[in-house]
């Protein structure tokens, strides 16, 4: 198969830009690159004139809920959402039933991405950091990284056992695997269900005050500190987060976060309509979290753009506030809320936005860099960021439609994606 | 005249006219209470469920007479929250109910915003018999009633809730109707009690009960709910009656002519002390006779609105 990609702006921070030029590929592989090449016996000859083509965008922060919640997404509807939303690759996490936490399972799951959607987005599996999520014992690390496990994490569970903490960190650097901690006290906010302020007092809501993700992850950096472990924070949603780790940073080479395009975009006044999307965990914060966590992301005190991916059926969000569960999906609505949110606002260039969505998660994890030269495995993540759409959850590739953003006119949309040779175009 | 809303979740964004023709109807009411037969035929051929997740004999037989006094027809239905988790969701119960013709909702239920989540599945006239630690509407209604019946008017008065404002969807009613209603508040508890940025609902805070009896004519004193003590907000009753009961000592000493208030069920000698709870103080039986009137304005207001 040969594809032309026809006046393609590159944004790769591998790549100097010298304005919009052709893209050959042959099959899997980027051929030629190029002013003007040739369209003649092409296979597929697409027009990219005001697009920008990026190295394949990844999500290091997916729940696919397989096995064991396939009444909320599979392995099948989850990557068809990512590719929709403009990923080549997302890292799942192990909060299946059963959980990530032996090696066969991480295999099958990678095989099932390689089956779905004929294997067009990558599945890294993310493997527990405990066995059964449970916080009680090391899970079996080295086999995980051995089969395939990118990361470890108990994903929506903190390790609260400081010596556990400390030995997983220690355990996990063997296989060079970061470990990826939800930080969230045990007691602080217990039974909380949205942030500890204004709104939480006027709605009487119990609250998860911020001091329950804030004080897990000073405690963790000095243990990360002590051990010279690989830690990365996940959805950080606070000022004391992005302060702890911006004082941390410089000294500890190892540490990075990420923050998810919907603590960036709302605040905790979201949730005035008692509306069961605007409920997840960590909570929305306010307006002063906010400009926190954007600052966060133009200083490169956060590394990455991740979605938190959290799909739940209709029926289990429709219920009391109280009841519902946390979580939204986020993968067919992330680049539309970065590029509005961050890239409009001039926090961020689109060459930082590449990074934050491509560059460094695979950094992290030490996966192979995906960069746009000739002779490259192509595996592109194509955008247009001036076209202005409106978001209707029901046009979802993900089978769950549980977003706060419905009808939110965005800037900026994934056109389609490009991996393992075959090209998919965004509706 | 007709109220705004066609239902009654909360006192937050209700306006004054929508109070003060509550109270005023109440009124009426309250003369009806008075009379031989307490019955008027307002209400007759509508159908009123009251819905009952959390366990409230106050409230519930409150309403209960009131519509019953309306010559409404009434079912009741208990459940505890416990069994709602497990089985059926509120909205298949809410809808179930609803497909068998009825005209209005009373409902207690332990989540907040759970009213308004029902006046969203279903379509008959909701009114909020408390939802968690949100809003208790009819609640801080009765108390503006008993406010105004003592002293004639609400605007300028100093109000002081006492007690467990963090859990008390009494407290937050009542401020958002008596700063509608131009009253001046307060609230007093331990620290522990008070939500976060509660001064930002223009409330001013004491941690002192002297300073607050000083300060109020009138105290709405909660009950401590004993069950929270587990929870690390206050290390004892005995510590909580010490420095935070109302007592009749400290009134006397303090402020002679404070109005003392209580929604019930109260713990004598804990939050308030006996003697004052039944003294001259005291208006807590005019609140309870208040509440049937307050609920009878309402069901009628909202029941016959075109």
């Amino acid at each position: 198969m040969k594809h032309l990609l026809k006046n393609c702006m590159i944004i790769d921070p591998e790549v100097q830009n010298n304005g919009p030029v052709d893209i050959l590929i042959v099959n899997e592989t980027i051929e030629k690159i190029g002013a003007g090449i040739a369209d003649l016996k092409m296979d597929n000859v697409i027009d990219m004139q005001g697009y920008i083509v990026a190295p394949g965008f990844i999500d290091m922060h997916v729940h696919l809920r397989e096995p064991g919640f396939e009444h909320k997404e599979t392995i099948e509807s989850g990557t068809l959402a990512a590719a929709n939303g403009g990923f080549t690759a997302v890292c799942c996490m192990p909060n299946t039933n059963p959980s990530i936490d032996d090696q066969s399972l991480v295999k099958w799951i990678i095989q099932k991405g390689k089956e779905s959607n004929n294997g067009i987005v990558d599945v890294f599996p993310i493997g527990t950091i405990t066995k059964a999520r449970e916080g009680k014992e090391l899970s079996l690390m080295m086999e995980l990284a051995d089969a395939g496990a990118v990361a470890f994490s108990d994903d929506g569970s903190s390790v609260q056992n400081s010596e556990l903490l400390r030995r997983a960190m220690e355990y996990s650097s063997m296989s060079n695997k970061p470990i990826i901690q939800h930080a969230e006290d045990p007691f602080l906010g217990k039974g909380g269900a949205m942030n500890e302020g204004f709104e939480s007092t006027r709605l009487g809501i119990s609250p998860i005050p911020s001091i329950t993700e804030s004080s897990v992850i000073a405690r963790d950096l000095i243990i990360a500190g002590y051990t010279n472990a690989a830690y990365h924070a996940a959805h950080i949603s606070c000022r004391e987060s992005v302060e702890l780790i911006k004082n941390t940073k410089n000294k500890m080479q190892k540490i990075s976060c990420e923050v998810t395009p919907h603590h960036f975009t709302l605040t905790d006044e979201a949730v005035r309509n008692f509306d069961t999307n605007t409920k997840m965990n960590p909570p929305l914060r306010t307006k002063d979290d906010i400009i926190a966590l954007k600052e966060g992301l133009r200083d490169g005190i956060i590394d990455v753009i991740a979605t938190d991916h959290a799909p739940h059926s209709f029926d289990e969000k429709e219920v009391e506030f109280l009841f519902a569960p946390f979580g939204i999906v986020g993968l067919e609505t992330a680049i539309g809320l970065s590029i509005t949110e961050l890239v409009v606002t001039g926090y961020l260039t689109l060459m930082q936005l590449v990074e934050k969505f491509s560059v460094n998660p695979r950094k992290i994890l030490h996966l192979p860099q995906v960069t746009i030269r000739e002779g490259e495995l192509a595996n592109l993540t194509i955008i247009s960021p001036e076209t202005e759409w409106i978001v209707q959850v029901d046009k979802f590739k993900s089978q769950s439609k549980n977003s706060p953003f419905n009808n939110y006119k965005l800037k900026g949309k994934p056109i389609g994606i490009f991996n393992h040779g075959r090209i998919y175009l965004s509706s | 005249m007709s109220l705004e809303n066609r239902h009654l979740l909360g006192l937050e964004g209700v306006s004054k006219n929508d109070i003060q023709l509550i109270l005023d109807t109440a009124e009426t009411f309250r003369e009806v209470l008075e009379r031989p037969i307490k019955k008027v035929p307002t209400l007759q051929g509508k159908t009123i469920v009251n819905l009952f997740f959390e366990s409230s004999t106050r409230t519930r037989i409150s309403f209960e007479l009131a519509e019953r006094r309306l010559s409404a027809d009434v079912v009741n239905f208990s459940a505890d929250m416990s069994s709602l988790k497990k089985g059926e969701t509120l909205k298949d119960t809410a809808r179930n109910i609803e497909a068998m013709k009825i005209d209005m909702v009373v409902m207690r239920h332990g989540a907040p915003g759970a009213a308004l989540f029902l006046s969203k599945v279903i379509n008959s006239v909701i009114i909020n018999a408390g939802d968690g630690s949100h809003e208790h509407p009819t609640q801080a209604l009765l108390d503006l009633y008993s406010i105004r019946e003592k002293y004639n008017h609400i605007e300028g008065l100093n109000v002081c809730i006492v007690g467990d404002i963090s859990h008390s969807r009494v407290a937050l009613s009542n401020i958002h109707g008596l700063k509608t209603m131009g009253a001046n508040i307060a609230v007093c508890g331990p620290a522990t009690l008070i939500p976060r940025e509660l001064d930002r609902l223009g409330v001013k805070i004491f941690n002192r009960i002297d300073e607050a009896i000083e300060w109020a004519n009138v105290l709405n004193v909660l009950r401590i709910q004993l069950e929270r003590q587990d929870k690390s907000f206050f290390p004892s009753l005995g510590e909580y009656r010490k420095y935070f009961a109302v007592t009749k000592d400290k009134i006397q000493k303090i402020n002679k002519n404070i109005t003392i208030m209580h929604p019930g069920p109260i713990n004598r000698d804990v939050e308030l002390s006996a003697d004052l709870a039944d003294g001259e103080h005291s208006i807590i039986l005019q609140q309870v006779l208040n509440g049937v009137a307050v609920r009878m304005a309402v069901l009628y207001l909202l029941g016959t609105r075109s």
